[in-house]
């Protein structure tokens, strides 16, 4: 298994003690993510659906590339690899 | 009597520098009298958010620039990368308002997250109209202050 850094935006820190990386292992994206929200409970619903997507208010990047463009979660992850959880940041004046 | 109210203001400071607050006039209003957006890169204290830099981003909303945004996640993740490179992070969010209100819309509450800043500037033909900051508690914006000077020791 290839061991990767996720990184966490500050809006859910709250779900990881604090930290702002955290290291974990998977093959692919998704294992990756449910490995982490196992780790930390409470993320899952943060930025996974019930339907193991990516939720929308939520990107996933592989160091430049958002999975969306990727494979999705079957994303392959190889050693060393950083996971980039990114906030969808949107809103409007009326 | 009337019931007990909880206050509407945050339990946080934004402090940013007057020439800081000046950028990001130049940056709203050179977008008016469309939406313009960004990040704050500072340090996130208990109470008080230091802004060190102003970044403006992409807004990827085409269909309604003027009056919605979406930030563009490539930028968002570039300066997430060059804030942690030196120490910084992403601690608040900001956006104009052509022609409305600095204060949150119900478009800005769907979308929020806690544990940022949001600031909201308004803009109107005639120059940057006003400049207020909010943060998400629960369901809710409420108030956090602007603070234009290092008030501590």
């Amino acid at each position: 298994m290839s061991q990767a850094t996720v990184r966490i935006p500050a809006p859910l820190r709250s779900f990881t003690g604090g930290a702002a990386e955290v290291a974990v292992e998977g093959d692919t994206v998704g294992e990756v993510l449910r490995s982490l929200s196992e780790i930390h409970s409470g993320l899952k619903q943060q930025i996974l659906t019930d339907k193991d997507g990516v939720r929308d208010f939520v990107n996933i990047f592989v160091d430049n590339k958002n999975i969306r463009s990727l494979a999705g979660l079957e994303s392959p992850v190889t050693e060393d690899a950083v996971i980039y959880i990114v906030p969808a940041v949107a809103g409007g004046g009326s | 009597m009337s019931p007990l109210r909880a206050v509407e203001t945050a339990s946080t400071q934004l402090w940013l520098p007057a020439v800081l607050q000046h950028e990001l006039s130049r940056f709203a209003q050179a977008s008016y009298p469309l939406e313009a957006c960004g990040l704050l890169v500072g340090r996130a204290g208990d109470t008080k958010i230091d802004t060190v830099r102003v970044v403006p981003a992409r807004n990827l909303n085409l269909e309604r620039p003027e009056d919605r945004y979406l930030l563009d996640p490539q930028d968002f993740l570039a300066t997430d990368r060059a804030a942690r490179a030196e120490g910084l992070e992403i601690v608040g969010i900001w956006h104009s308002h052509p022609d409305h209100p600095a204060r949150p819309s119900g478009t800005d509450l769907e979308s929020a997250w806690e544990g940022y800043s949001y600031l909201i500037i308004s803009t109107t033909a005639d120059g940057a109209a006003a400049l207020r900051s909010w943060r998400l508690v629960g369901d809710r914006f409420v108030e956090e202050a602007v603070e234009q000077e290092d008030t501590e020791p």
